[in-house]
């Protein structure tokens, strides 16, 4: 990989996350009519002087330059504002919620994107017309199934012929390994669901495109097995459109979690977004969200630099 | 070709095709076609499987689910609709605007919409909720930022080809107003792109209208909507799955009719684009 690739992708991911900051920092100051005002209401009788102090705590008395200088400044201090109601740091509460929603996302991504390869360069293996409009029409039924409604389906039928299995709530996995896994099965299904869909067609179409190459003729031509061609051969130049799919579908899974989260109980980020939202409590809101989107940035960001590192002509460009 | 020929050759395109306007012919004429009231609470008629006085049962407050999901129709395409609209106007202008000028508003207009991009959609759009308070027109507000990036991006690429192209270096050579370039020259070079690509971020649309009202961040009760039926059918999924079911297996439909013709009609416009084999 080029220097050069390296440092305009840096570039790129400082111009990104700068604009990200900024769009998060202004999410306050865009709430039509008086933000702190709308902010006291939910919990507590309105007076000015509540209003004056939450200002000057909220740092909005300032001009607004100054308040993104300091708002920046905190967050590389690892210091992202208080939650309004609990005045506890919002870091803290996020670090309390965030475990859950990582595993969550973490195992949909593996269970998603590994079940696709198998599966893709499986369903590589027949064409003809019939399979075409098979594997088209099932890969756009997985793609447009809710996976929330997916979730309550699912909850729906363990219940009834699997009474007795809880599949609600979340544990720690240092608490109940065994406990944990078996609450994860039913919401990773749910999740990943949608994505295997997607991933796994385009890994089938990836494959055909690869093995109708001339350097599959002539990997034949040399004698190679079926098996070296398709693995070896065609499998690999066919995963690196793979790649780049993939690390889009992390950001559908970070958002897809929010919902499947609230189906099944979990006590992870998305409870904690929504329940912030529900009391107004726009700095949690605030934190989250760059939380998660700089996570999604840089996941993106070294998506970029593993696909220019299996396919080295696109650092060439 | 005819579109009547198309249809007739492309069994997969006629197949969408049907199943796209039965379900928006039943949205936009469900006022007429005698369905019950969807609104109308029979506290003696409650959660009642399927069967001949409700084809689809009740729901826990009496209302008839069919009723409710027909109107859940409308409610999910009017917001979808207008919010992919908002956002085909938006994006469109600006992926054409990038790809006319160039340069420094190229440059700036992309990085902006690199940056809206950069959020995951459904965070995104719960931000922009938050901000503007639920309901169906934050909703739609929030689709529609949320896919303006979106447009951008695709329309960007082939009105970048199209602008280089012989003819609109002849317009620009005769004088033409930019304006006229783009509207007459270039836009219609796009129609193919717009369609496949409205049909298929609806159908998205429509999946992430559900999750923001199944969140409660959308429509508000007692507005027939989907996402609301099956949040407020999970409560009672025990006592009687059917609206829950019903409700999500309406959603399924209608977002995998408009996927499944933006699709087909990626083939039959633009035998280029095909994906597969």
């Amino acid at each position: 990989m080029s220097r050069h690739f390296l440092l305009i992708r840096l570039a790129d991911l400082l111009v990104v996350l700068f604009g990200v900051s900024v769009l998060v920092f202004l999410m306050i100051r865009f709430i039509p009519g008086d933000a702190v005002a709308i902010m006291l209401g939910a919990n507590t009788e309105i007076t000015p002087e509540r209003i004056a102090e939450l200002e000057s705590r909220l740092g909005l008395d300032l001009p607004v330059l100054e308040q993104y200088a300091r708002w920046l400044v905190g967050v590389f201090r690892g210091d992202l504002g208080t939650s309004i109601w609990t005045g506890r740091p919002v870091t803290q509460e996020i670090a309390a919620s965030l475990w859950p929603t990582l595993q969550l996302t973490l195992m949909s991504v593996i269970v998603g994107a590994g079940l696709s390869v198998p599966l893709g360069a499986f369903m590589a293996q027949s064409r003809g017309k019939g399979t075409e409009v098979a594997v088209r029409i099932g890969a756009i039924a997985g793609l447009t199934i809710p996976s929330f409604w997916l979730g309550i389906v699912s909850i729906l039928l363990v219940a009834k012929y699997l009474p007795g299995v809880s599949m609600l709530g979340y544990v720690p996995f240092s608490q109940d390994p065994l406990g944990n896994l078996q609450r994860m099965i039913l919401p990773v299904f749910a999740l990943s669901l949608p994505m295997l869909a997607n991933l796994s067609r385009l890994v089938r179409s990836a494959m055909l495109d690869a093995l109708s190459q001339d350097y599959i003729r002539t990997a034949r031509a040399k004698g190679a097995g079926r098996r070296r061609i398709v693995y070896r051969h065609a499998l690999r130049n066919a995963l690196i459109p793979f790649v780049t799919s993939v690390g889009v579908s992390v950001g559908y899974l970070l958002g897809g979690a929010i919902v499947v989260e609230q189906v099944f109980a979990i006590p992870g980020l998305g409870r904690l977004i929504l329940g912030a939202i529900s009391e107004r409590n726009y700095p949690l809101i605030q934190a989250s969200i760059l939380v998660v989107t700089a996570t999604f940035v840089i996941v993106n960001f070294l998506v970029d630099l593993l696909y220019a590192w299996i396919d080295p002509r696109i650092s060439q460009q | 070709m005819t579109l009547k020929a198309t249809l007739r050759q492309n069994r997969l395109l006629a197949f969408a095709t049907a199943l796209v306007v039965v379900q928006v012919g039943l949205a936009l004429l469900v006022p007429v076609l005698g369905f019950k009231d969807p609104y109308l609470q029979v506290m003696a008629q409650r959660i009642r499987p399927p069967g001949a006085a409700h084809l689809l049962g009740t729901d826990q407050l009496g209302r008839d689910v069919l009723a409710r999901i027909v109107y859940g129709y409308r409610t999910s395409l009017l917001t979808c609709g207008a919010a992919v609209a908002l956002a085909l106007v938006m994006g469109g202008s600006i992926g054409l605007i990038a790809a006319y000028y160039r340069g420094w508003a190229d440059r700036l207009l992309m990085r902006a919409m690199d940056v809206l991009f950069a959020f995951p959609i459904l965070l995104l759009a719960i931000g922009i909720i938050a901000v503007l308070g639920p309901s169906s027109l934050s909703a739609a507000y929030a689709i529609a930022v949320v896919y303006t990036p979106i447009f951008a991006r695709l329309l960007r690429g082939p009105a970048l080809v199209i602008c280089e192209s012989e003819y609109v270096q002849g317009a620009r050579a005769i004088g033409a107003s930019d304006a006229r370039i783009l509207f007459s020259h270039v836009l219609p070079n796009l129609i193919s792109v717009i369609l496949v690509q409205a049909s298929i971020l609806l159908s998205a649309a429509i999946l992430v209208e559900a999750s923001l009202s199944f969140l409660g961040l959308g429509a508000r009760p007692p507005v027939p909507s989907l996402g609301l039926m099956l949040s407020e059918g999970r409560n009672f999924l025990l006592l009687s799955p059917w609206p829950a079911v019903f409700a999500g297996l309406a959603i399924l439909f209608l977002s995998f009719g408009f996927n499944l013709l933006g699709d087909a009609l990626r083939d039959t416009l633009d035998p280029r684009l095909r994906q597969g084999s």
